[in-house]
Order: C-alpha cells, then structure tokens, then sequence
C-alpha cells in the first residue's frame, strides 16, 4: 500500500512535468517560430515563404485542436521520439541527450555520493562533541552554500587553472590525447577534467548536509534511547554510531529529494562554466540557439532522472525505517 | 501589558546575539550600499577607451572590458539584485502561507490536493524549469523573472508552514476558540499566523537567498532581467569578456562575494532565528560545557544513587 502510494505519486509528478513542458510554449507569448524567425531577421530580410518552412521544420503548421495535439505529443513520448534538434541538425535529439546524459550522470552522482558520506560522518561528529572546533566550522560550510556554485567555479579556474595551471580550464576530456573509450587513459584523463567542476559541487553542496545532520544529532542526542544506552555502560562510539546517527541519518535520506534537485541545478550552471560536455551545457546551447525540442527534451530528461533518483531513495526509505511501512 | 511588553524585550535581547548583530550588520551594509551608492557614482554603462584595466584612483575598482567602471555597475547591480530578492521572498512567502496554512488548517480533500500539489513543485527540479519558461518569452521584465523564480521557490516553506500548522491546530486554546464560534479566518489570522512568525521570518529570510541566488544563476546563463543590472548579469558578462583568462579579478570578484557576504548575512540572521525556534540547537558556549560536565558527574552520581536504590 505504501509503495502504490509513492509510485501514485511519481507518476503524477511525472505526468505534471510532461504536461507543463508541452503547455509553456503554448501558453506563453511568443512562439518558437517567431524567436527563429527574430534571429533570422538580425542576419538580414527573411523571405515570407521562411516561416512556412519554419513552422512545418518544428512540427507547428497543422492546426489540430490542443487537445488532439496534447495527445499525438504523449504518443510520440512513449515511443521515445523527442523530435529533431535545430542546433545538431539533422540529430534527433534523443541522441544528443544519450551523448550528454553519461557525463552529468557520473559528474553529479560520484559528487553527491562523495558529499553525502562526508556530511553524515562530520555531522555525527559535530553534533556528538556540541561545542567542540569542529562544530564551531558548521556555520562556515552553510556560508559555503551561500557563495553561488558558479562564482566558486569561476574562482577555482581563476586561481588554480589560469594562474597556477594545474587543472584544464574547460571540457571534459583532451580530445587530441585520447578517444572516449572505457580504458585507462581516457578515464584518467576524464577524471582530471572532471574534478574541479566535482569539487565545486561537493564544496558548495557539503553545508547543508552537515547542518541538517549535525541538528538531528543534537536532537536525537536527548532521546531516552541514548539515555539508556548510556546507562547500559554500552561503548560510545557504538552509542554515536549505531544509536545515534542511524536515526538521525534518517531526515537527511528522506530531505534527499530537495537536495538533489538543488544540485542538479547547480551543475547546470556549473557545467556551463568549465563547457562540460554534460546536459546542462548542451541545454545552455539549445538556449543560446533557441533549439526549443532539445530543451524540453533536456528537461523531461533531466525532469524524469530527478524523479527516478527520489523513488529510489523512497523505496530504500521504507527498508531503513520500519515505521514508514507500519504506518502504510 | 507591562509584562508582554517585558516579555518581548527579553525576546529582543534573545535575539541580539553576537551571530544575528554580524549579520543584520552585513545586510543593513549591503542593503544601504544598494539604494545610496547609485546616486553618486558615475554612469555605469557610459563606455570608455580605458578599457581593463585594474583598481585606481579614478576607478576604484577598475573597469571591463569596454571602459565601464566597476563599481558603478556593482552598485547598481546591487540595487536590481535586492529588488528582485525582495520581490521574489514576499511572493514565495504568499505562496507557501496560503497553500501551506491553509491546507494544514482546513484539512480533507483540499490538503491532500494542496500538499500533493505543494509536492510535485517541490520535487520538480527549479533552475531548468525557469530555463524553459524564460527562453521562450523574450521580453524578461524584473517583474516577469520574480514571478518565475517564486513559482519554483515557495514549496519547501509551504510544507514546514503546513505540518507547524497540522499541531497548532490540535492545541486546546484552537479548539476553545473553534468551540466559542470563531470564523475560520479569524482562527487562522489572530490564533495561527502569530505562532507562525518565527517560521515564516526564517522562511522569508531563506527565500531572499534562493531567490538572489537563482536570479544569478538565471542571469549567469543570458536569461535573467533585461534591462535590469544584476550581480548575476555582471558575472556573465565578465564571463564572456574573457576576464577570467585576462586575468582581471577586479571585474568578477566583486558581484560574487557581495552575492556570498549578503547570504553570509542571512544565513547568519536565519542561525540566531533558529536557535530561538530551537534552543537546543544552539552552540553550546563555555558555561553550558561546564554544566555538561557538572551534569555528567551528576549522572554519575544518580546512577550510582540508583544502583543502591536497586540494590
């Protein structure tokens, strides 16, 4: 019963998410057609006979009623065509996003993970010695979140990049040293270029974690259980760990669904500034190129991974805490 | 009277602690150097042949690319920065207090439809959602890009408004005045929303840094205000002026740190608003370590007081 509730839940998100991404360019003033046609007019006068070829190019001359055309465009989702991209033309732009997809999936999943791990042992830590140095830096890595992740990119490059030249300024691979392949020197080249947009990540992400773990600490801390534990004369470490920071880990597994939209977000904007060769870099070019069918594909791609991410965690949630199932 | 009004001095002296002085202090700077220091520094996009070059006496903080001074176009960009914030924190704050409230209050259906709504907005990723809508209209107004980073911004205060307001509920002087035959919306407004304050202030104070991060990042991209300077559209065209490669700090530095030192700020208020919601959450300072300790020997002490008793 509860899984069917979670999995009712995914898919009217789901469904709202595909709903919104063909509503907006229709509700919205402006159609693709004319920001096409706008661009064109700045390179000199557009034959009448261009917008004709425009709109039969984006798929926009029939006049179905919305209702039908709502209906062909989720038909056509479900058999995996998300259309034809103006930027790569002539790539469909499932193939594009397949390109793209590999890169942010590894950059923003190996970046969570690594943030997680290390916000829930120092939160265990900071909120287990209260008042100790290591919980006098909490406030500090929240300040972390306020810097905007981009800004500390642009910093990172500045300093270690350009002026020290350790790290590549931009792109995901050498492409004149190696070739995409799964072997040793294309990935150890990928992970050269991959850790400073990581390392942006982790920093700017790390504060909320810690802070959320460290205060479930304090407050599981005075529960009667640790109490007892105490009591028991039971090892404090043990107490720390298997008493204390397995529940109060829990907050921060279920919160997973805000924070992981926060991220995805932030890498966008961080891929953008070292030109990653992830979705969120190819969004900005299909912004840049107005390539609306590759940007409501990068969204209901982003959208749909976003979701799939948060049920797994749902559905593990149940396994970590008993109660959730209880409840039903 | 007299003793509510002592009640709240003592609140406002809970209040003044040294975290929440350093950071009204960093936003009270930030917010008078954004509606004075417009008046009196030169045209921010009055084009020069000086063009990149660092600090001097003219320029204080040297110029870009094209010759415009950098700090005419911080200050400025930090009036459009705080505008939008403002903007977009009283929306979101609308937002969350009527489906949030309202929902937790009235119960049945329209909380389920309230929270499920509250919950696909909130699990639906914000920053590529505003990408969409942006780069399909073209005339980005101020107003425009506030409305949209607070469609995307409102859902995780409604849901910590409506589970505050799902337990007020249930206290005995809601019922009383449920029984006595009070209105729903007076409930809400004179029993509720008073409650409510704390939350909703730290929830305020929480939307005006998403929003003013959102907006830079937005406009980091190329589709933030049109029109408007901003922190974030200083950083994008910095960005592509190549300072970066050219090394010039002084163009890029600034609209970042004034956007980490106004959050530092907030964040710092949002800690001390906290730590009264939640006392336990403080930092524990010196003399509460002590008592620890004195509490520990105590427990000692009661523990082996209980062995006797059970012996």
């Amino acid at each position: 019963m509860h899984i069917l509730r979670k999995l009712g839940f995914y898919l009217v998100a789901l469904w709202a998410a595909v709903t919104l991404n063909f509503f907006i360019p229709r509700m919205l003033p402006g159609s693709p057609v004319d920001a096409v046609l706008a661009k064109l007019a700045l390179r000199g006068p557009v034959d009448p006979g261009t917008r004709r070829s425009i709109e039969i190019m984006l798929g926009a001359d029939d006049d179905k009623p919305l209702l039908q055309e709502y209906f062909s465009y989720l038909g056509s989702l479900f058999s995996g065509d998300l259309g034809i991209s103006v930027t790569y033309f002539p790539m469909p732009v499932t193939q594009i996003i397949g390109q793209s997809l590999p890169w942010t999936l590894v950059l923003v999943g190996l970046a969570t993970t690594i943030t997680f791990v290390i916000g829930m042992v120092l939160g265990t830590i900071a909120g287990w010695k209260r008042g100790s140095w290591l919980d006098s830096l909490i406030p500090a890595t929240t300040i972390m979140q306020a810097v905007p992740y981009f800004w500390l990119a642009l910093l990172f490059i500045y300093v270690l990049s350009v002026n020290m030249d350790l790290f590549p300024i931009s792109g995901g691979y050498d492409p004149s040293l190696v070739r995409p392949a799964f072997d040793y020197p294309f990935v150890s080249n990928a992970v050269y270029y991959g850790f400073l947009p990581a390392l942006t990540i982790v920093l700017s992400s790390l504060g909320g974690w810690l802070l959320g773990m460290r205060n479930m600490m304090v407050s599981t801390l005075s529960e009667d259980y640790i109490l007892t534990a105490e009591a028991k004369g039971l090892n404090p470490r043990r107490i720390m760990v298997m008493y204390a920071a397995r529940n109060a880990m829990l907050p921060s597994v279920s919160g997973f669904a805000i924070s992981l939209g926060f991220v995805v977000s932030g890498s966008i904007v961080v891929e953008t500034v070292f030109s990653y060769p992830g979705i969120g870099y190819t969004m900005l070019q299909a912004v840049n190129n107005n390539d609306y069918s590759l940007m409501q594909g990068l969204f209901l791609v982003i959208t749909v991974s976003v979701l799939a991410a948060n049920l797994v965690v749902d559905l593990l949630y149940g396994i970590i805490d008993p109660r959730t199932r209880a409840r039903g | 009277m007299a003793q509510t009004s002592s009640g709240r001095l003592a609140g406002l002296r809970r209040l003044l602690t040294p975290t929440f002085v350093i950071g009204a202090g960093l936003v009270i700077v930030i917010t008078l150097f954004g509606l004075i220091a417009p008046f009196f520094v030169a045209d921010p996009l009055a084009v020069d042949n000086a063009g990149m070059h660092g600090p001097t006496a003219q320029n204080v903080l040297g110029t870009t690319q094209t010759g415009q001074d950098v700090l005419a176009q911080l200050a400025w960009a930090t009036r459009g920065s705080l505008m939008v914030g403002v903007i977009v924190a009283v929306l979101a704050l609308f937002l969350s207090a009527f489906f949030g409230i309202l929902g937790g209050y009235l119960g049945g259906w329209l909380d389920e439809v309230f929270s499920l709504f509250t919950n696909v907005v909130l699990i639906l990723p914000g920053l590529p959602l505003m990408i969409v809508i942006g780069s399909y209209v073209q005339q980005r107004g101020l107003l425009l890009i506030s409305i949209i980073l607070a469609i995307t911004s409102w859902a995780a205060a409604a849901r910590v408004l409506r589970s505050q307001t799902l337990s007020i509920r249930n206290r005995d002087y809601v019922q009383a005045a449920r029984i006595a035959g009070e209105k729903a919306h007076r409930i809400i407004a004179v029993e509720i929303l008073p409650n409510l304050l704390p939350v909703m202030s730290s929830g305020f104070v929480f939307a005006l840094i998403t929003a003013i991060l959102g907006e830079a990042g937005l406009s980091f991209i190329g589709i933030g205000v049109v029109g408007t300077q901003t922190w974030g559209s200083m950083l994008f065209y910095a960005q592509n002026g190549q300072a970066l490669t050219l090394g010039a700090w002084w163009w890029f530095v600034p609209p970042g740190l004034m956007i980490a030192l106004l959050g530092c700020g907030l964040s710092l208020i949002n800690f001390s608003i906290d730590g009264i919601i939640n006392p336990r959450l403080r930092t524990a300072p010196k003399q509460v370590k002590k008592a620890e300790k004195a509490e520990q020997v105590d427990k000692a002490d009661d523990s082996a007081e209980q062995e006797e008793v059970m012996a």
